[in-house]
């Protein structure tokens, strides 16, 4: 427990700069826009006179110089308030916090299925690299990884919900069913089948890549020949010693990894309509509403620097070597 | 040249080449196979596969012809995934280089700079700035890139670092060479190979991302890209299927093929991979 509080708050210390950075970079990036929110507001609602525009502007802030409202961002951000959203006319934070679980649930599930099942494969392809088995599993795993996500999505919804009505085509659960409790659960997983398999196929195919690959280098290695030389069953050395050793770089994979799903999200919610995270971001692209796109990439990073610190924890626990002494003094 | 045979040794590298191969083929000839421009309607709308032998691939919505739009979107897909990835490394190159031999406080305000860009994801921030900077085949290049040269970064500095600490160097040092002809003579071309592997999968990457911005309708409108030509299929999926399907399966099979080509060059490779310059 001492170990993961000293943990967290070494990286916390470390993770504000690099927050600094992103929330700087991303202002200048959407200030240096043609046109602000207020134009694609008035521009919606079919106009507006100089008055009403002028009036905006100063209810929004939105008159002041560059700096004053760069300052004013972050002394509110520091505040955890994230803005108001100028296309939703809602706090940034209330919008974020409500389609974010959504994208949770399909991240966390897709994760799971990914590393749950491409581990696995990757331990039989590793088992004995060059074999028959080992080649197809390669092979397949390289096409699957070639697939872009938004297509696979696309092509799954065509076979198993226009031609199969086996899944629901869109959202994230059937609206207004009325349902609590199991059949609701019931409801959003069945709604969560097709985009979870879009987005988790492709990651299995990397896992399946990165486990096989540790399992090929170990088994050079000496403590290997070590196990074999006692005379250690075959599936004893793969599954305690080989695959063991493979499954280290997996879960740093995870955290280097967590960013890219983040981002393919945002196409997988728009091939399915689920109002989630990344389909908020689409919606704050359209609306041209830069606190809230702003608001979506703090968040987003956030979140990265969290899963960073799991895994970090989980490193922690799964090596015994990586310590904490330097940063206990 | 015996890399080159050693390449085709390899049943994924030779794979590999003759998707790319065949690609390169495609978007080179586009203008003599089909000339005109692609976005055109062409003929009578929505036109199946293999009826018409004048439309093989068939016609979309509009009329506009299939294989036109796929070999043109080749073009696009292959350019702009060749250029992000060049920024991206030529960016990351110089960014590492920099941090790795500057050290102390450089180093470690640019690595904060990789980080920052490392933990936004890459398809958030070209979503961003595409939709700021307005849409053109350059910003898309420029975005892609942005999402893209932290890892070559990454690993040109740790490279840097480690060669930097090497005995020939070390001898340089003594002997008098200049500080600048140390780095560009004795460090840059042992440091760069590993960070050239990286390549292959960077233009992987900016090609699906390029097809997923024009996806959502953030690629330029005014030329033919897979990307928006799957999205322009989406409307039509129930009755249609072949016009997402089609360019969908051209970009499935591009990747693919850049990835057995990286796989049979890394696999060639392996014997001498460690001193490749």
């Amino acid at each position: 427990m001492k170990r993961a509080i000293i943990l967290l708050r070494r990286r916390a210390i470390s993770a504000i700069p690099v927050l600094l950075i992103v929330v700087i970079f991303t202002f200048f990036l959407l200030e240096s826009a043609s046109g602000d929110a207020v134009d694609a507001y008035l521009g919606s609602i079919g106009g507006g006179d100089a008055a009403l525009r002028q009036s905006l502007r100063e209810s929004y802030g939105l008159n002041q110089s560059m700096l004053a409202r760069l300052w004013l961002y972050l002394t509110s951000l520091a505040r955890f308030d994230l803005g108001w959203s100028v296309a939703f006319n809602r706090p940034v934070g209330e919008l974020i916090a409500e389609r974010l679980p959504n994208t949770l649930l399909l991240m966390g599930s897709a994760t799971a299925l990914s590393f749950g099942l491409g581990s696995a494969l990757g331990i039989l392809a590793g088992a004995r690299p060059g074999s028959a088995r080992d080649r197809l599993l390669s092979i397949g795993s390289l096409v699957v990884y070639a697939i872009p996500s938004f297509w696979l999505g696309l092509v799954l919804s065509i076979a198993f919900s226009v031609k199969l009505r086996w899944f629901p085509i869109a959202g994230i659960e059937t609206i207004a069913s009325g349902k609590t409790g199991f059949s609701r659960a019931l409801d959003i997983s069945a709604h969560l089948v097709l985009p979870v398999g879009a987005l988790a196929l492709i990651y299995l195919a990397l896992f399946l890549r990165v486990t096989r690959a540790g399992m090929a280098e170990a088994w050079t290695l000496d403590f290997v020949l070590f196990a074999r030389a006692k005379g250690l069953s075959r599936s004893r050395i793969v599954l305690r010693h080989v695959a063991r050793n493979a499954l280290l770089p997996l879960v740093t994979m995870l955290g280097l990894q967590s960013a890219a799903m983040l981002g393919g999200s945002v196409v997988i919610e728009s091939v399915f309509a689920i109002p989630g995270f990344g389909r908020l971001a689409q919606e704050a692209v359209n609306g041209r509403d830069a606190p809230l796109l702003m608001g979506i990439i703090v968040t987003s990073a956030v979140l990265v620097i969290a899963v960073n610190f799991l895994v970090d924890l989980a490193y922690a626990a799964l090596d015994p070597r990586i310590g904490t002494s330097e940063g206990g003094a | 040249m015996s890399r080159f045979r050693r390449l085709l040794s390899t049943p994924e590298g030779v794979a590999g080449l003759a998707i790319l191969a065949v690609l390169l083929l495609a978007a080179l000839s586009a203008p003599i196979v089909s000339p005109g421009d692609p976005l055109r309607i062409a003929g009578r709308a929505l036109l199946p596969p293999f009826a018409d032998p004048a439309f093989p691939l068939g016609t979309d919505r509009l009329g506009r012809d299939v294989l036109a739009g796929l070999i043109y979107g080749a073009r696009t897909s292959l350019a702009v995934g060749l250029a992000a990835a060049f920024s991206a490394m030529i960016l990351g190159v110089c960014v590492g280089m920099a941090a790795g031999f500057a050290g102390r406080i450089v180093d470690e305000a640019l690595m904060r700079v990789v980080d920052a860009f490392q933990i936004v994801p890459g398809f958030l921030l070209a979503l961003a700035f595409v939709s700021t900077i307005g849409v053109s085949t350059p910003v898309v290049v420029l975005a892609i890139a942005l999402g893209a040269w932290a890892d070559p970064a990454r690993l040109t500095r740790a490279q840097v670092l480690a060669i930097r600490e090497q005995d020939y160097v070390a001898s340089a040092r003594v002997i008098g060479m200049h500080p600048v002809e140390i780095a560009f003579r004795e460090i840059l071309p042992n440091a760069l190979p590993p960070v050239l592997a990286l390549s292959a999968t960077i233009v992987a990457g900016a090609i699906l991302t390029e097809a997923a911005l024009s996806f959502l309708g953030l690629g330029n409108p005014n030329i033919a890209t897979w990307g928006s030509m799957i999205a322009e299929g989406r409307s039509v999926l129930r009755s249609a299927a072949y016009l997402s399907v089609i360019p969908g399966a051209a970009l499935a099979v591009t990747v693919l093929g850049v990835h057995l080509f990286s796989e049979g060059l890394v696999n060639a490779l392996g014997d001498d991979g460690g001193r490749t310059a």
